[in-house]
């Protein structure tokens, strides 16, 4: 545990060393498309009240200065599977978005969706000695969090800190300071394949770059599709990606939960490939161009030209209707929704208060994807576009770059993690200089 | 049968291979570049430089094709002097100025050291300052000051002419060359020439029976008058003991008596020493009184 905690602790002091440069960049390592931004920090912007316009959700101090997408390779279920095919690709975002931004990056700070996510809710409980709660006593609260087994090659990707309760007020955002005797907390634990992201660390490497932090892709496609309320009220988001469906749930302005559905747009395309006996990039097209969910009379008489290079004309010139492309897409679509509202369900999402759904990803773009969704996963359904952010690029402000932008986000106001917080002096090894000091700064 | 169509376009992987990125990278770090843009040229040029240089024989000939061009620049007739006009002195003392300045006219202006040829002009004993000034036509211009005499000294049997702070002006062969002028004489009397010079303006009353001034002991003057007299003059303050004198000269005519000296060395006490026959009458006439040198005054 003493491990992962130094090794996210050093992630962070690197992250902090990017932002004082000035120059991080952004990896969202997908299966379908790897999108590399690069962020110039440059202090906050004294905005004044100008408009109304307020702190812009804290993103005003950023600004996108490069950006570029490559068709992703290697890639499978948001997981590295072949590394050199991904380290060519991420190389190709980088160089491009770092000729974007003439300006070169060594940190960057990576999202994936894959790695089967798994959420935990621990608890943790403490009697304070002296009746004011200070850091020390929140970093022991946190300790005190019984881990449960995570299971052999599992690692902590997010441990946050939900929610404190001092005696019985519960609900507390920060417990500092604050008088009482019996200390609660809530914490959020994210666990992933370790394999994974040692793949992703490795593959960062090989193209020189240094990782300052890593995230899961659903967690920062929650923080910047979900707008504000719906994160204080409660509100789920369902990141449709091309090879996994990364699903989120935020309350309080915290994640509560998180999931990924080994199913994506990708699947989509390859049904279409194969019920259609095309190549995958025209299945591909296809799908973009003429897909859907809803089929209506007009869609019998839309012809789409498949083409083709066998050379047998009767083959290179097939055509079907769009009502056949839609009745081999709308069963994989319906497959992955329902898997999302069984997930749901396991997580007792129809318990919280508000059942707000948002749609995210690029494949949330299929037309009439709302109302497929609306039908299986419950009435407030929305689609969710990322948040505006300065500088970034018209292409790329879609859904499919929700989780490149809230991983901007993420960047620049991160949340704090149970590793933000010192160890406490018990959980100190046993000689250390460190657990001296602190044994003296608290008696003394 | 084979496809007549194109084969279909492959869109190359547009990944860059690893030294690609690499070098893009390093060639947007910011040190590397300025490096490379000012660095690398500079240390190019220098190693031109140094190669060019590297050979005596080279750098001989560099150095000599240079002083050949100065040489040529120098030479121009806009640089000539080919006169040198002084105003402000006699004519003598114009060629001994042209003498002393030795110049092998026509020559360029940028050898002519005009530092060097003022300092030379000024050594000159006659000249009290100079200034010299290179004019539009190649004229060498200078302008000098003459010292004035204003006394004649004489020691170790020469006499010179010395202006009023006792600088030498020039020798002189006779006296009655500067009759004009009055006579010094005596060691280190030139250093003291503007004392003398107060004491002859203050001994106008007498001065057709003045012969001049003796230095005594480099300290004191003495006055010599004619018929051998001489005035012992204080080493401090003489002229108001020479005025007194003068004073007493007008109301008792003390300088027409036969006296040989009068020593004014003591201010409450001048003493006269007579000469013998005057002795010899004084004591004649007053046999009983006792004789003294002392007077009275």
């Amino acid at each position: 545990m003493t491990d992962l905690y130094q090794s996210q602790r050093a992630m962070r002091n690197m992250r902090h060393a990017a932002v004082q440069r000035g120059v991080v960049a952004i990896l969202d390592i997908g299966t379908s498309k790897i999108a590399c931004l690069i962020l110039r920090f440059d202090g906050f912007e004294d905005r004044g009240d100008q408009d109304g316009i307020g702190p812009m959700a804290g993103q005003s101090n950023f600004r996108v200065i490069g950006a570029a997408t490559t068709r992703s390779r290697g890639v499978r279920f948001g997981e590295i599977a072949v590394m050199n095919e991904t380290e060519r690709a991420i190389r190709t975002a980088v160089q491009a978005a770092q000729k974007m931004a003439a300006v070169r990056v060594d940190h960057v700070i990576a999202a994936f969706s894959g790695a089967e996510p798994r959420s935990y809710g621990l608890a943790g409980e403490l009697h304070l000695e002296d009746s004011v709660v200070s850091e020390d006593d929140v970093s022991r609260v946190l300790a005190a969090c019984d881990v449960p087994d995570l299971g052999p090659g599992r690692e902590v990707l997010h441990a946050l800190p939900v929610n404190f309760a001092l005696d019985n007020r519960s609900g507390l955002g920060d417990p500092r300071g604050q008088i009482g005797n019996r200390l609660a907390c809530d914490l959020h634990l994210l666990s992933v394949d370790a394999s994974v992201v040692q793949n992703v660390l490795a593959c960062i490497k090989r193209c020189d770059l240094e990782l300052a932090g890593i995230a899961n892709s659903a967690y920062v496609a929650g923080i910047s599709s979900l707008v504000e309320d719906e994160q204080e009220l409660g509100a789920a988001c369902i990141d449709l990606g091309g090879g996994a469906s990364g699903i989120s749930i935020f309350m309080k302005k915290h994640m509560i939960y998180a999931d990924a559905v080994r199913m994506g747009g990708d699947h989509v395309t390859s049904d279409i490939s194969k019920g259609l006996q095309v190549p995958l990039a025209v299945a591909e097209r296809i799908k973009t161009k003429h897909g859907g969910v809803h089929a209506t009379g007009m869609d019998d008489r839309e012809m789409i030209e498949m083409g083709g290079d066998s050379g047998d004309w009767e083959k290179d010139r097939r055509q079907i209707s769009r009502t056949e492309l839609i009745g081999i897409m709308r069963p994989r679509v319906e497959e992955i929704l329902e898997e999302v509202r069984a997930r749901l369900d396991v997580a007792g999402f129809s318990d919280l208060p508000s059942q707000q759904i948002v749609l995210t990803g690029g494949a949330s773009q299929i037309p009439g994807l709302d109302g497929l969704a609306s039908r299986i996963l419950g009435q407030r359904v929305r689609m969710g576009r990322p948040l505006r952010v300065q500088g970034l690029p018209q292409a790329a402000t879609g859904p499919a770059f929700s989780a490149a932008v809230g991983l901007c986000l993420f960047a620049a106001h991160p949340q704090d993690e149970w590793w933000d917080f010192e160890i406490p002096a018990e959980r100190y090894p046993a000689k250390s200089i460190n657990r001296a000091f602190r044994w003296f700064k608290d008696n003394w | 049968m084979q496809s007549m169509s194109r084969p279909p376009l492959q869109r190359r992987d547009p990944a860059p291979s690893r030294w690609a990125y690499r070098m893009q990278r390093l060639w947007l770090t910011p040190l590397f570049r300025v490096l490379f843009r000012y660095g690398l040229p500079t240390m190019i040029a220098a190693l031109l430089v140094a190669a060019v240089l590297g050979s005596a024989d080279r750098r001989a000939a560099i150095m000599a094709s240079v002083d050949e061009l100065r040489t040529e620049f120098q030479n121009r007739p806009e640089f000539r002097v080919s006169l040198v006009r002084v105003t402000g002195s006699s004519l003598e003392l114009a060629d001994a100025v042209r003498a002393k300045l030795g110049l092998r006219l026509p020559m360029s202006s940028f050898d002519l050291d005009m530092d060097g040829a003022r300092a030379k002009i000024q050594s000159l004993d006659a000249v009290a300052s100079a200034q010299v000034l290179l004019r539009s036509g190649g004229v060498l211009h200078v302008e000098i000051t003459e010292r004035v005499p204003a006394v004649i000294w004489r020691v170790d049997g020469e006499l010179m002419l010395l202006d009023g702070t006792g600088h030498r002006v020039a020798g002189l062969g006779a006296r009655v060359d500067r009759s004009d002028l009055p006579l010094i004489a005596g060691a280190g009397a030139d250093r003291a020439a503007d004392e003398a010079m107060t004491l002859f303006e203050a001994a106008l009353p007498i001065n057709v029976r003045l012969r001049g001034l003796v230095r005594i002991g480099e300290r004191r003057w003495n006055l010599v008058l004619d018929r051998d007299q001489t005035i012992l003059l204080p080493q401090d303050n003489p002229v108001a003991a020479l005025e007194r004198l003068l004073a007493l000269d007008a109301a008792e005519d003390i300088l027409a008596r036969d006296i040989l000296a009068i020593d004014l060395r003591f201010d409450q006490r001048p003493t006269l020493k007579l000469s013998t026959p005057a002795w010899a009458a004084l004591n004649g006439i007053e046999t009983e009184q006792t004789p003294t040198a002392e007077s009275d005054l």
